[in-house]
């Protein structure tokens, strides 16, 4: 990883928001880092803007290579890129904040005086029966295999779930030659009356136009099933079937490939164990980080930018990162209020324009109960293969929220540390006690926030403080 | 448990253009010599090369494949070069690569190996 020991600014997450709020950063004279996982800037959505085999720019169409002028303005920047990395703690050292970070087997420890969170969204858990056989993927896993590899499902595949992508997935794979038998679309009867109020402002955003056109492919592409209530993943070894009830009618087709999507949550793991204040947005159904207009949040000194603050899609992220970027910068000094408000107004301008229509789509696929609360032998917990019905027996047991969950049942205390199940449980758990999720509250997350393994530990340089302790111990036995 | 590579058609197939534009990464997977592509990691090589299992389960056993491709589930564990509990698709594919399923916990005293 090539790193050096201080920085200023420190972002984690090369996505919209990351990658902007670099460029601002930089603009501004600060020494800055990009920490990400992936090994090319861009994010899930932008994935691979730089590598992918699709040349076609038709396949996958221009809100996909919208982000090209952003990875470029990126790449003309003196900031420091660390692809390949794993930001797996912050803690406050010194007025700044100390970075655990590994990459190719490496930790290093890394010091910087602010921190910008863009740690993007991830897709919301969908429990439904089977959905951990191989041949279930989540409808976004597809899309990144696309492209990143130029791989195609190949052979018979159904969609299932609810929400824009889920229908951008099916046109975008129809288009490459997928052989999309279904669609079966979760969205419950009537939701069409809830999100009516936000109508207005949907139909003059810029989602309308576009929405419409996914709409169309989709309907070119594959059959549409309305109004799904039930669907189950079948199969011994890996899928072979799936099941589905839509008013009078079940029926089972054979599937090599079922694709899942109910919308994205924001990824909160590493804001929630720095501990910054997270809220339950009954609206977007998830936590999310309590910030300001500039993504501050509680924490002082840390930044959360684009979906990882709520989400709002990938134009809106990246004006949030700009904002994050300006507030860095006149925070560490480099300009004052007035001139940070003054190259503000065009982000806002363009947060206000891509923010419009979100009320809309949020209400209207806004996913049903029963897709984010099963019951019985559904699997909540793909980690430590715990049920639907284990967790609602533990509420009555007496246990209360998520936490104490681990110590019943070992939920969340897989590889994964709660991503997938965290707000299946918390909800569940909310449900059976009757009061709200924000009530319950999530998993608490602790240091570090994805496995590293011992000798990386080991291997990192010791501290004064930390030789000295050891050695008092020592002395006084 | 596993199925073997053989048993399976690929589940996902490269487009044309995908085939030609990048190099060719020589990997084996359990042994075996596979042609994964500049680009792919190792979950997406695996799926290219038809497998859909890449693990077993520690509490039940069950086959498990990669899932969200985004580094979130940790579904995608495999063995690398010896070393257990890789997140594949996190893993970008080197030439040379072994790649290898993986069966349910891993164990504790196992030091990785050197790849030779």
């Amino acid at each position: 990883m090539s790193a050096a020991a201080n920085y200023d600014v420190a972002i984690v997450g090369a996505g919209a928001a990351g990658l902007a709020a670099a460029v601002e950063c930089a603009n501004a004279g600060l020494a800055t880092v990009v920490f990400d996982e992936q090994p090319t800037p861009g994010g899930q959505i932008y994935r691979a803007i730089t590598s992918t085999p699709l040349v076609d720019r038709n396949q996958l169409g221009p809100d996909y290579w919208h982000g090209e002028r952003l990875v470029h303005q990126f790449e003309n920047t003196d900031v420091a890129y660390a692809p390949r990395s794993t930001v797996w703690s912050v803690t406050r050292q010194d007025g700044g904040f100390e970075m655990g970070v590994s990459g190719d087997g490496e930790a290093r420890l890394i010091m910087v005086r602010h921190v910008i969170l863009a740690t993007g969204a991830l897709e919301r858990p969908f429990p439904i029966p089977g959905w951990t056989l191989p041949g279930v993927m989540a409808a976004g896993a597809a899309q990144i295999l696309l492209k990143s590899s130029g791989l195609v499902p190949d052979g018979r595949v159904v969609l299932a779930g609810t929400g824009p992508l889920l229908y951008l997935v099916a046109a975008q794979l129809a288009r490459v030659g997928a052989k999309v038998e279904r669609l079966l679309d979760t969205t419950p009867r009537g939701r069409w009356r809830a999100a009516l109020p936000r109508a207005i402002e949907f139909l003059a955003s810029p989602y309308f136009v576009k929405g419409l056109a996914i709409l169309r492919d989709a309907n070119a592409a594959t059959s549409i099933v309305k109004h799904v209530e039930r669907v189950e993943a079948l199969g011994k070894q890996s899928l072979e079937r799936v099941r589905f009830v839509a008013g009078d009618q079940t029926e089972e087709i054979a599937t090599d490939l079922l694709l899942l999507h109910q919308g994205v949550v924001p990824n909160i793991n590493l804001s929630n164990a720095i501990g910054c204040e997270q809220r339950w947005d009954n609206a977007q159904l998830a936590f999310v980080p309590v910030v300001d207009a500039w993504g501050a949040s509680s924490v002082a000194g840390v930044t959360i930018a684009g979906d990882g603050a709520g989400i709002a899609g990938a134009r809106a992220a990246q004006a949030r990162g700009r904002l994050a970027g300006l507030y860095a910068a006149c925070v560490l000094g480099k300009f004052d209020t007035v001139a940070r408000d003054r190259a503000a107004v065009l982000a806002r301008a363009e947060l206000a324009r891509f923010s419009r229509g979100r009320a809309f789509v949020d209400a209207m696929y806004r996913p049903a109960d029963s897709f984010r609360m099963p019951e019985g032998d559904t699997l909540v917990c793909r980690c430590e293969e715990v049920t639907a019905q284990q967790v609602v027996d533990a509420v009555k047991l007496g246990c209360t929220g998520p936490n104490q969950m681990k110590s019943f049942l070992r939920c969340g205390m897989g590889p994964c540390q709660g991503r997938f199940c965290g707000l299946t449980v918390t909800e569940l758990i909310a449900r059976a006690r009757n009061v709200s999720p924000g009530e319950v509250g999530h998993y608490r997350l602790r240091f570090p926030i994805k496995p590293i393994t011992l000798g990386e530990l080991a291997a990192l340089p010791q501290t004064e403080a930390s030789v000295q302790a050891v050695v008092r111990i020592g002395k006084s036995h | 448990m596993h199925e073997s590579l053989k048993d399976k058609l690929p589940m996902f197939r490269r487009l044309p253009e995908a085939q030609t534009g990048s190099g060719s990464v020589p990997v084996t997977i359990d042994g075996r010599p596979f042609a994964a592509h500049e680009g792919d990691s190792v979950a997406a090589a695996l799926l290219a090369a038809g497998v859909q299992a890449c693990r077993t389960t520690p509490v039940s056993g069950a086959g498990r494949g990669p899932f969200c491709m985004m580094g979130v589930c940790f579904d995608c564990l495999v063995t690398i070069d010896g070393r257990p509990n890789q997140q594949g698709c996190q893993t970008p594919v080197r030439t040379g690569m072994k790649i290898e399923q993986q069966s349910g916990a891993r164990i504790a005293v196992d030091a990785p190996q050197q790849s030779s």
